[in-house]
């Protein structure tokens, strides 16, 4: 693939991802505990990691995660944004490489570790004791969105072979 | 998409961590010594949870009647329709709490340990 469709092909998915975020974020707060959601863009960075490879869906992750965090969000949200989106990306990146594990494997922790990471911050903010329950809360609530992530990332993937040409 | 050993094995392992945690959180509970009344964010009572006592909290949009008997706390009665507060049950533990969306009133109990008052939550 040439640098032109490969620069579109970021920008395409990086948009994605942020329109996922947008459409999240204005779901209203459902969930009894904050910080809990299902991380539709997680989706997207998923598919990118399995159809394009580790490093373009670590930067698309962090390009919608800048995004994000500069037009709808906070300085305290952009850090909780980036401990999460990185500290997920991470294990996914590196549970697929093992080559061991189901996409499905790797949303559940991608989504469980997304949530760790943002009660590291969160434990710099506030209170132990209050942050433990919070972190059996997210934790449980992570396996659950990255199940349904997973399920859903699985499905696309087995239906978007063709973005496997546009690798090279 | 079929998953394999590991995949079962790894999923077990985030369920387990999940049910340790929770447990564990059980068993380190400790109890809780005030009972502390807020309305619109706005704390406005504070009661030792070992005294039994009544208190009707003005809320923003109605009342609650709180109940503090035998070491537990709840909501007898609310103005609102759901009484989703009353249905709540008792609260004794650091760290619980009872919420009233309608009136925009929360009962917490707090530990002894935090007696410095200040317990700040990052929204």
């Amino acid at each position: 693939m040439n640098k032109t469709k490969h620069l579109a092909l970021y920008g395409m998915l990086a948009a994605l991802a942020l329109v996922l975020s947008y459409i999240e974020a204005m779901i209203p707060a459902f969930f009894a505990v904050p910080g809990m959601k299902l991380g539709l863009t997680n989706l997207v960075v998923l598919v990118a990691l399995y159809r394009m490879g580790a490093k373009p869906a670590m930067v698309i992750n962090l390009v919608r995660i800048a995004l994000t965090s500069i037009l709808f969000g906070t300085v305290i949200s952009l850090w909780y944004s980036l401990a999460g989106g990185l500290l997920s990306g991470i294990v996914m990146i590196l549970l697929k490489k093992t080559g061991k594990f189901q996409p499905l494997t790797v949303s559940v922790a991608g989504g469980v570790m997304h949530n760790v990471g943002q009660i590291f911050v969160a434990m710099l903010v506030m209170q132990t004791s209050a942050v433990a329950w919070y972190l059996l809360a997210l934790w449980v609530s992570g396996v659950a969105a990255g199940a349904v992530i997973g399920v859903l990332g699985s499905w696309m993937l087995s239906r978007l072979p063709g973005l496997d040409k546009m690798r090279e | 998409m079929k998953l394999k050993k590991q995949d079962v094995l790894l999923l077990a392992v985030f369920l387990a961590v999940a049910v340790v945690l929770g447990v564990g959180l059980l068993l380190t509970r400790s109890n809780g010594a005030i009972v502390v009344v807020r309305a619109g964010g706005e704390q406005i009572a504070e009661f030792p949870l070992r005294k039994d006592t009544t208190y009707t909290i003005e809320g923003i949009g109605g009342t609650n009647e709180l109940v503090i008997e035998n070491g537990t706390a709840r909501l007898k009665d609310a103005s609102c329709p759901d009484q989703l507060c009353v249905h709540q049950g008792t609260i004794q533990y650091a760290g619980e709490s009872i919420i009233c969306l309608p009136n925009q009133v929360t009962v917490t109990i707090e530990g002894e340990t935090e007696d410095n008052g200040v317990d700040i939550i990052a929204t």
